[in-house]
């Protein structure tokens, strides 16, 4: 048992895994390395299959099939108190009949570690709790309960580091500023942290790599960058913030870019930014990169006439704006509140501009509004 | 100023109906213990330290506070007393031997059997205790089925019987009070979140030290609770010793039994229900003490 932690580094790899409950496929057939000392978060929907993944990391289920490696060592029959693995549990899961200072120090006893004071200590102090050693679960608040579930884990110096949910049961505030530290203990201990959730905005703030997971599967992966700028499926555009996906066919060829047709309007797409094999396309632009001017307002670069605004939303840095479009669908715009352009009322008419590397081309044969409303379904 | 003062008097108005409310909600209860407790005990402590009427009939007493009477019969159940807490004591542990696992499955195993399990646990209280007693005596008897087969296997001689003995009134007092020690401890094993068992063996801790230092420890208020449910009757039972007993398994409560109701005297009976009333106080108080749990809340 005292090996546990010492054996065992490198890169977590998951080859070809699935885990079925009955007839419901959790996760299916998912292949994933996750480097070592990479912060890397699971993000999807509930339901995704990103928890159960977790769990077989951690060893809490056994996958149906597949197997699961750290480094060299295989980890798949292992149970979960002879793997390299810490977790942090949703709603912390502290042991509510010890002091702060035996929930963090439990690991370290169950493996014989000698200097259990001074490492206790120190990570009390690294999660800025030094002072609630003798106190009792009970009496922290959530926030406090969230690092001392963190001390208790990281405490254990792990191969990996699980953190399910971890921010979830805070308020909005306190999640914001536990993003900020998560990601400061991350860089400062260098362990690998692995991270579910189902918010985006948490996976991109904190996550050097994001895996977009979907019924079992990962849609896509690649740094918080690639798969904003970049998304390769109708759900992960819709999911990762918000987009604005158009229906169209490709119709010509012209250099590094082609002539896409959206219910009669032409605009460009460059080749490299077209994920669609065929002509059938779902044009995508991101709500921020829109311009949104007058009719008669000369435009550069990709741009969509005969639109109506249908409503105006103040939020402060930003306007946002539905825009009704000759096709019956609606269009999202985020305008900057710089000053620079004259505030537009609902019933206005407008035309739309981008600039055409923006652009982004997805197979046609998706469903428009997929990942788009799966966080309300919660 | 004028806002702090209105404020002030609207507080303390709140509170002062807030005072009454809880007395009210009481009151009912207060009465009924008043009358069928409070005034009851303070004639049976009266009845301890009467003394006969010279020359009176039988059952004829008078207060003279005579304390020597605790003495006196403190001395002639000697061994009564220490029967009764040994037997107490024995059956508790029996109990709790059998119910923890019990209660243990039922709370983290039975899956869609458990609301059943825990109507079969308190089944037994559809049918009198007096019954229960009875049928307990059928089956360690001559006729059961245990006396033959244990007498097959020659794990007793073709002699030895079971009913008549302290083993059957150890047996019998374990089993009558079961349902009160499996259900405290179904109820706060239920109540340990399952992730606290994973976070224990997530944190290198193997199935049996996640039971004994957090599964057990957890479950703690559920033993106190049970212990004392079946510890209290026990100590104070005599229907177990009177129906599965012999003459040298008799507790405390048969010689309270005997004293009131055959020989009619009063006041020793009085004298030793005091006395067995405040030995289990006195024990239950020093093992809540030890046993630490008001803080696992």
């Amino acid at each position: 048992m005292s090996d546990a932690s010492t054996s065992s580094h490198g890169d977590l790899i998951l080859t070809r895994i699935s885990k079925t409950f009955g007839d419901f496929v959790a996760v299916d057939d998912l292949s994933l390395t996750i480097t070592e000392g990479s912060f890397f978060a699971l993000l999807g929907p509930s339901g995704c299959g990103k928890t159960t993944t977790l769990r077989m990391i951690a060893g809490l289920e056994e996958p149906t099939v597949g197997s699961i490696f750290i480094g060299e060592t295989d980890i798949t029959t292992k149970k979960p108190y002879q793997r390299p693995v810490n977790t942090v549990f949703q709603n912390y899961a502290l042991f509510p009949h010890l002091s702060i200072f035996e929930n963090v120090a439990f690991g370290l006893r169950r493996r014989g570690i000698k200097d259990v004071k001074a490492q206790v200590d120190k990570v009390l102090q690294l999660v800025e709790l030094p002072h609630y050693a003798d106190r009792k679960p009970n009496q922290l608040s959530g926030g406090q309960q969230q690092r001392i579930a963190l001390a208790r884990a990281i405490v254990n110096r792990p191969a990996l580091l699980l953190l399910d949910e971890p921010l979830g049961a805070l308020d909005l505030k306190l999640r914001r500023q536990m993003q900020i530290e998560l990601k400061w203990i991350q860089t400062e201990v260098g362990l690998t942290f692995v991270h579910v959730t189902h918010d985006q905005e948490e996976a991109m703030t904190m996550a050097d790599t994001i895996a977009v997971m979907n019924e079992g599967r990962i849609e896509q992966m690649g740094s918080p960058t690639d798969l904003y700028e970049s998304p390769a499926t109708a759900f992960v555009a819709n999911f990762l913030g918000q987009s604005n996906l158009i229906r169209g066919v490709s119709t010509s060829s012209d250099g590094d870019s082609e002539v896409v047709q959206l219910h009669g309007q032409k605009i460009s797409l460059l080749k490299s930014r077209n994920q669609a094999d065929g002509a059938s396309v779902l044009v995508g632009i991101r709500p921020e990169k829109i311009r949104i001017d007058l009719p008669d307002v000369p435009t550069t670069g990709n741009s969509l006439t005969g639109g109506v605004v249908s409503d105006v939303s103040f939020v402060g840095v930003s306007t946002q704006y539905v825009v009704e479009m000759p096709w019956k669908q609606d269009l999202m715009v985020f305008e900057q509140n710089d000053g620079g352009t004259p505030t537009l009322r609902p019933g206005d008419p407008v035309s739309l501009s981008w600039n055409v590397p923006f652009t982004f081309g997805l197979d046609g044969s998706q469903d428009v509004n997929a990942g788009s409303k799966v966080e309300e379904i919660e | 100023m004028a806002y702090l003062q209105s404020m002030a008097t609207r507080a303390n108005s709140f509170t002062g109906k807030k005072g009454r409310l809880p007395y009210l909600l009481l009151a009912p209860g207060l009465v009924w213990l008043f009358t069928f407790f409070v005034l009851p005990i303070i004639n049976l402590a009266g009845t301890s330290t009467q003394t006969p009427v010279p020359g009176g009939d039988t059952g004829q007493y008078v207060q003279t506070f005579r304390f020597a009477n605790y003495i006196d019969a403190f001395n002639a159940s000697r061994e009564q007393f220490a029967r009764s807490f040994i037997y107490a004591t024995l059956a508790t542990l029996l109990a709790l031997a059998i119910a923890y696992p019990l209660a243990y499955a039922i709370a983290f195993r039975s899956g869609k059997f458990k609301n059943l399990l825990l109507v079969l646990v308190i089944a037994p209280f559809f049918t009198s205790f007096l019954l229960r007693t009875v049928a307990w005596k059928q089956i360690l008897g001559e006729s059961g089925f245990v006396v033959p087969t244990l007498r097959a296997l020659h794990i007793i001689g073709p002699q030895t019987t079971l009913t008549a003995s302290a083993l059957a009134v150890v047996t019998g007092m374990t089993y009558n009070f079961l349902p009160f020690m499996t259900l405290p401890l179904y109820a706060s094993l239920e109540r340990i979140d399952p992730r606290t068992l994973e976070a224990s063996n997530d944190l290198y801790a193997n199935a049996f030290t996640t039971f004994r230092k957090v599964t057990f420890p957890l479950s703690m208020p559920g033993v106190v609770a049970g212990t004392l449910l079946t510890f209290i009757p026990a100590a104070g039972d005599y229907v177990n010793a009177a129906i599965l007993g012999n003459p040298n398994t008799t507790m405390l409560g048969n010689v309270i039994d005997s004293r009131f109701f055959r020989i009619v005297d009063y006041p020793t009976a009085a004298a030793l229900s005091f006395m067995l009333m405040a030995a289990i106080l006195i024990l239950v108080t020093l093992y809540i003490r030890k046993s630490g749990t008001d803080e696992l809340v």
